[in-house]
């Protein structure tokens, strides 16, 4: 059992990796060390893929075979407690497809984005080298750990492995992160729908559209999937093409014109109704749409920047990495490893790898093509994201994404603004590519989406020209990425108010039911009112929300990072396998530090809540009014705004160094112990139980 | 020829249903056949209903 069977390279396959090492260094040169001149993105897509390649042939397979000692003679919980429903043995591509579809969303591609006011070097080494060190092995160590365990939850390893506190604890980090992430998702949408009138139009469209697709079914035709998802995104389409003459007509297009705190409303209201109804009228058909259009985009994606080959124009490495951008406040360390979270390295994805994915794997062999394979493939998304935001010009890039605070509200004041900072733009260039999109104005659309659609949409029409294709193209990536985000918003308010339903019944059992109807709207007001306290806050925060709000959101995800990864380093040393302690443990410390520098910083340094609510309470004091606050009310509100944000950094903070605490405690015991300590299910021979079966 | 075709298109409906947490219909049937086989054998519409419903029981389904 702990032989490790390893085959020896051959020569040819040798001279096969010499050749991609040799390709991969070539390009990975040619990204980092050619200055002045623009490179183009196939240089960087060349170098993903030989480094992915390299990463998934010689990393992945050393932690399967000596970290993690996947067994492919051993059953896997699907075999074992075969019920034909959730645990199934199942084909190796489909459990990747699957896979990917889980762990794919809107994160992968806005957090490159952002990350593009750096330049696109250091987002680029940070999703390569942070996927292959990081993330894949938090994705794979998870999956495997949890294949061994009879496919258990994250959240019961931890119990298990470090002891019944720390599980609770993990548990109160889990709903705050997950409130978070639902804040500043839906903020995304609130920032790309904000006076646009044809978005608007569309996103809203998908509700009828989704509750049209549920009743036909319920009702029509119940279970055919593909052939309603077709209907519904000829709608869809349709919805687009109708949305361009709503936005064109004054009198139609007032009645989807909406400022940011209407939208945050708006949303709030739909986030409820969403998860309280029966999910088939409205939560499921819309999560089908989505889940196929996220992959037909991302495929969208990948053929536009394959065909169209664009120019990067973003610098390579620009000033901002001292830490004076507009996107996102703070220098490069620590703060673009907070703002690229999910595309290399995403706490998330340690809940799916100990999910639905280890019930479906048929062998123990296939767990690194599903786990350590499918977070590859996220990264290329957020590659992908990153390149579609760095070939737009950097004028339009800063003009879409730096607040109103900074760079004013007229095209004229923006460009002057935006070329003293060295990036030279005309108010006329800003100007043409709103009209280009079908928009009135482009300035300030934080959030990503925006800025990767206005990306995708001219990489599309380089390759598939045509009059007023680009506003169709636009819009198009702007829906779909509303419709996967909402639909998440759906979904992750039912998963928040299970939560808070069981964290309840810790308290008064009675509230644990989720079938009754009081517990039901009680826990999903909290869960809305939770996660729309702090959309709201965005909508009206002074930096535009997303500047605020998504460090909040990376430091939380990769504290759930740390945690998974801290869990995979406690098991590598129950197991006895000291040696190799640092595969999962330098991930876990770096993700660590990371979040724990960044929380300082927000807590303390120049750029922190504290220092925003103290600016304020200044004022205040003094008798001004600090924009965009209007009236003394608002004032206060920004002020109690910076404080709670400060205080849940402060929690955050606090969770990680008690898990890190946790985690110490369980590898010191077990280091001591001369016997493997670690909750593993007994092995069973997978063909004593097939030989059974037949 | 024909057979890896629709071996292929088996595989991505099958893919397509489980992204939607709707397993393989024929392997639930199959099973219930070999190991309950006193049990009723839904029809494909129940069974899409109780997958449907169970989907959104509350575990974390997806990713940002």
């Amino acid at each position: 059992m702990e032989t490790v069977a390893t085959k020896p390279i051959g020569m040819g396959s040798k001279i096969v990796w010499a050749v991609i090492a040799m390709i991969g260094a070539c390009c990975l040169a040619v990204v980092a060390l050619r200055r002045g001149e623009p490179v183009n993105a196939i240089w960087i897509v060349a170098a993903s893929i030989a480094v992915f390649l390299i990463g998934y042939r010689f990393y992945g397979r050393f932690i399967e075979n000596y970290v993690l000692r996947m067994d492919p003679g051993r059953a896997p919980p699907s075999v074992l407690r075969n019920d034909g429903l959730d645990y199934v043995p199942t084909d190796k591509w489909v459990v990747f497809g699957h896979h990917f579809a889980a762990i794919a969303g809107a994160g992968p591609l806005v957090g490159p984005v952002l990350a593009a006011q750096m330049g696109y070097l250091p987002g680029t080494l940070w999703i390569l080298f942070g996927v292959v060190f990081a993330g894949a092995v938090q994705d794979f160590m998870v999956l495997g750990l949890s294949v061994r365990r009879d496919a258990r939850s994250l959240g019961h390893m931890l119990r298990e492995e470090l002891g019944p506190l720390a599980g609770v604890v993990a548990m109160f980090g889990l709903l705050a992160l997950m409130m978070i992430v639902l804040a500043v998702l839906a903020l995304v949408v609130v920032k790309a729908l904000t006076h646009s009138p044809w978005g608007t139009f569309s996103v809203a469209c998908t509700i009828p559209i989704a509750l049209l697709m549920g009743v036909y079914l319920r009702w029509f035709r119940p279970g055919r999937i593909l052939e309603v998802s077709i209907i519904g995104l000829v709608l869809l389409l349709g919805s687009i093409a109708y949305g361009a003459h709503v936005a064109a007509t004054p009198e139609l297009a007032s009645f989807f014109d909406f400022d940011a705190k209407a939208l945050a409303w708006l949303l709030i209201g739909y986030g409820f109704f969403a998860s309280v109804l029966p999910v088939w009228l409205l939560l499921a058909p819309r999560d089908y749409l989505s889940t196929f259009l996220k992959i037909g985009t991302i495929l969208l994606l990948a053929i536009a920047i394959f065909f169209a080959a664009p120019q990067l124009q973003m610098p390579a490495v620009s000033r901002f990495i001292d830490g004076t951008g507009p996107v996102f406040q703070g220098q490069l360390f620590p703060f673009l490893f907070i703002t690229i979270a999910c595309g290399s390295v995403s706490g998330w994805h340690s809940i799916i790898a100990s999910g639905t994915t280890p019930k479906l794997l048929s062998n123990e062999g296939e767990a690194r093509m599903v786990g350590y394979g499918g977070m590859l493939m996220e990264a290329f998304v957020a590659i992908m994201a990153l390149i579609a935001a760095s070939s737009l010009h950097p004028g339009v890039y800063f003009s879409m994404n730096a607040p109103s605070a900074l760079i004013g509200t007229t095209p004229e004041h923006a460009a002057a603004v935006i070329s003293q900072w060295g990036f030279v733009v005309t108010p006329d260039e800003l100007t043409r590519t709103a009209h280009d999109i079908g928009e009135t104005s482009i300035l300030s659309r934080a959030g990503g989406a925006p800025t990767l659609a206005v990306g995708m949409a001219q990489l599309l029409h380089s390759i598939l020209p045509g009059e007023r294709m680009m506003a169709f193209w636009y819009h198009y990536a702007i829906l779909f990425e509303a419709l996967f985000i909402l639909t998440t918003v759906d979904a992750g308010t039912r998963v928040g108010r299970f939560m808070i339903q069981e964290i309840a019944g810790l308290v008064y059992e009675p509230l644990k039911s989720t079938e009754s109807w009081l517990g039901n709207v009680l826990a999903t007001s909290v869960c809305v009112g939770l996660w729309g306290y702090f959309l709201y806050q965005g909508a009206v925060d002074p930096l535009g929300g997303i500047n605020t709000l998504w460090p909040l959101f990376g430091i939380a995800n990769q504290m759930l990072a740390a945690i998974a990864l801290m869990l995979a380093t406690v098991v590598t040393v129950k197991l006895k396998r000291q040696r190799y302690v640092l595969v999962p443990g330098i991930p876990a410390i770096w993700l660590v530090v990371c979040t724990l520098t960044a929380g300082w910083e927000k807590i303390s340094g120049s750029i922190s809540f504290t220092v925003a609510a103290q600016n304020y309470t200044q004022a205040l004091q003094a008798g001004q009014l600090l924009a965009p606050a209007k009236n003394v009310a608002q004032m206060q509100q920004i002020i109690t705004n910076n404080r709670v944000d400060a205080t849940l950094t402060g929690l955050f903070m606090l969770l990680v160094l008690t898990m890190g605490a946790f985690s110490v405690y369980a590898m010191i015991k077990a280091w001591r112990s001369s016997v493997p300590t670690a909750h593993e299910a007994p092995r069973i021979a997978l063909s004593s139980v097939v030989s059974q079966a037949s | 020829m024909n057979m890896t075709l629709s071996k292929l298109w088996h595989r991505l409906v099958q893919t397509a249903r489980l992204s939607c947490g709707v397993p393989d219909y024929d392997v639930y049937v199959a099973h219930l056949r070999t190991h309950h086989p006193d049990r009723k054998i839904p029809t494909y519409a129940e069974f899409f209903r109780e997958r449907q419903t169970a989907r959104y029981k509350g575990t974390g389904g997806r990713c940002c």
